[in-house]
């Protein structure tokens, strides 16, 4: 029989480091589809700057507050004056706030892949048990989640004012759902074009100038075209240019489909064939810029 | 030191007639080698295919053709690339670190990457920071660290998630000697304390020689020599002959080796500028019979033997064709090194 030691356990012998040299790691290992939710929620909080310096959270967080200030205005505008309508309906707002959206995707995009590129990190996430279709679903993913972030928080805002200010619930609800199928669509196609120009280049600075130029540029091109179209009288065509940009794609589809009223100069809207043509190049752009980036990451490799 | 013993496999690394063909380079060439556990040391020149061969090994890259495995994976068979990847641990020869974040943010979110649970990640990253070597200073952002630092920051990142296996490329890159040896330390460590197997690769011959119990020499992409760092050094001894002059033989040394080379034994004179230059006669002993030779011929010659001394070989030796080995070549060796 061994000899019972009563455990003498004074209070100063806790405070004593001991080297207990190297330990392993018994424990579960949680595998691909883990680590891929990892990126994603590590992605997702750099889209916000969360994690990352004081600087880095700067223009996230400007943004943000500036896409939601307008709404809050708008709330208390219509509780005030007890307004039968918001002032502007759920789906226009993304379309009028469009430049800050743009400006969003310029900045995180290349935050989101440029950084793992230019500081060569990219082997490290290869060099684990993902893969690189792993890698580009979870950095699409979590830029397209930022950007309905930021994009459906306003729509929120309107959507508990309007309630609180009484208007028709079921009108409102319906008006909310399809701003938010828009804003959805809206989210994944701007993550997509902006995360396969900013997957070109490891200098963040160019893609932030590119992902500019597509979004902005080609917004003002069509709309300038559209108005010069609307002013000579071919009105027609109205539609068909404004194929050629992201934003009026979206108001495309959702004047089409999501009773909202085409934002183009004569606010024309997309008969049903048209509005057609305009949903399948808003899944092909999205499907076409997964496909990019996947074949730009299979090179990239290690 | 448990799971040293609990390393079924002998073989932690095999690979049978491997090819990697790019369309214009050949950067492996039917490389069969297999290497047991601890430390090894994969040496070769600049695009001899030591990184080609880490990326297979990795299952990054398809092999054109032959196999590899990795821990008894197959690397070419679905899904074991990922299951390989998960028990191996890898640290880049390039730069890898971004650096506005910490070296533990940056750590915890790698081991998570290799699929720790959150709380497991934390812990295992203040362990392995603690065992490289970084303490107050993984708070701060990476970008603001020393090259030593650095590495030891990817070096941490490899070995996290407590891989049985790691791949360092070029480890060593960048530092200082004081940095270099502290590395060097490490990496045995890696293998000594944690039980670790280690593949290591280096263009530094004379830094794998410490550090390796096994090293595999490749060049462009073919293997040409793979032993235990003590085969290196002890199956051919380089011998060392200081013979006195006489009368008859103003110049004994050159006596001795016109008369070795008549026996069928060729000698080689120890590099210029050294102390007694000239005067030490190298030759390679082939086993017992080669110093009753070089008794014999001495004595014949009626000479005086004043020295007799087994030389250490180096492993640079295995690059020196045409036999010279000098401490002067051997360094001039370390430095092309393939």
């Amino acid at each position: 029989m061994a000899v019972e030691h009563p455990l003498p356990a004074p209070a100063g012998d806790q405070t004593r480091i001991h080297d207990i040299g190297y330990r392993g790691y018994d424990g579960p290992r949680l595998g691909r589809a883990y680590a891929r939710r990892s990126l994603f929620a590590q992605s997702l909080r750099g889209s916000y700057g969360l994690g990352r310096s004081v600087k880095s959270k700067v223009l996230p967080m400007v943004l943000f507050a500036v896409m939601c200030v307008p709404a809050a205005i708008m709330v208390a505008v219509t509780v005030f004056t007890k307004a039968h309508e918001l002032p502007v309906t759920y789906t226009r707002y993304a379309i009028i706030m469009q430049a800050v959206i743009s400006l969003y995707v310029a900045a995180q995009a290349p935050q989101s892949v440029s950084r793992d590129l230019r500081f060569k990190t990219v082997p490290l996430y290869f060099s684990r048990p993902i893969e690189t279709a792993d890698y580009v679903r979870a950095k699409f993913a979590s830029l397209a989640s930022a950007i309905f972030i930021l994009t459906a928080t306003p729509l929120l805002v309107m959507y508990v004012g309007a309630l609180l200010a009484k208007l028709g619930f079921a009108h409102q609800t319906k008006e909310f759902a399809e701003g938010l199928v828009s804003v959805a669509l809206l989210s994944l196609l701007f993550a997509g074009i902006g995360l396969v120009i900013a997957a070109v280049t490891p200098r963040r600075g160019f893609g932030i100038a590119a992902v500019i130029a597509v979004m902005i540029i080609s917004y003002g091109a069509v709309s300038t075209l559209q108005a010069i179209a609307n002013v000579q009288n071919h009105s027609s065509a109205i539609p068909w240019i404004g194929l050629f940009s992201p934003v009026t794609l979206i108001d495309g589809v959702q004047s089409a489909f999501l009773g909202a009223t085409a934002r183009n100069p004569g606010a024309i809207n997309p008969s049903a064939g048209q509005g057609v043509v305009y949903v399948l190049v808003v899944l092909g752009l999205i499907a076409g810029s997964y496909g990019l980036l996947m074949r730009r990451y299979k090179k990239v490799g290690l | 030191m448990a799971r040293v013993t609990t390393v079924v496999c002998v073989t932690v690394i095999a690979t049978e007639s491997l090819s990697k063909r790019f369309p214009r380079v050949t950067a492996l060439d039917r490389l069969s080698v297999d290497i047991g556990p601890g430390v090894t040391g994969l040496v070769g020149a600049n695009g001899a295919g030591k990184s080609t061969l880490i990326k297979i090994l990795l299952g990054l890259s398809p092999a054109t053709e032959g196999r590899a495995e990795v821990l008894g994976l197959d690397v070419a068979a679905p899904s074991s690339g990922r299951a390989i990847r998960e028990r191996v641990g890898y640290m880049p020869e390039h730069d890898c670190l971004p650096p506005d974040v910490s070296a533990t943010e940056f750590v915890v979110h790698m081991a998570r990457m290799s699929g720790l649970p959150p709380a497991a990640a934390r812990e295992r990253t203040a362990d392995t920071l603690r065992h490289v070597g970084l303490y107050e200073e993984r708070y701060r952002p990476i970008g603001g660290y020393s090259t030593g630092m650095k590495q030891r920051v990817k070096l941490a990142q490899a070995l996290v998630h407590d891989p049985e296996l790691v791949f360092l490329d070029e480890p060593t890159n960048g530092l200082d000697p004081v940095g270099r040896d502290d590395m060097l330390g490490l990496i045995r460590r890696i293998h000594t304390d944690f039980g670790i197997s280690v593949l290591v690769t280096s263009h530094l011959l004379g830094e794998l020689e410490r550090t390796c119990d096994h090293v595999v020499v490749i060049d462009g992409g073919k293997l040409l020599r793979s032993s235990s760092t003590t085969d290196f050094t002890r199956t051919t001894t380089t011998l060392a002959i200081e013979v006195t002059d006489s009368e008859t033989h103003p110049d004994g040394t050159r006596a001795v080796r016109e008369a070795l080379h008549a026996r069928g034994l060729d000698t080689r004179n120890e590099g210029a500028g050294l102390p007694g230059a000239g005067h030490i006669l190298l030759l390679t002993a082939e086993g017992e019979e080669t110093y009753d030779l070089v008794r014999d011929v001495v004595a014949d010659l009626g000479l005086g033997l004043v020295r007799m001394e087994q030389r250490r070989h180096h492993i640079s030796e295995v690059f020196t064709d045409d036999g010279h080995s000098s401490d002067e070549q051997r360094k001039e060796a370390v430095g092309h090194g393939g």
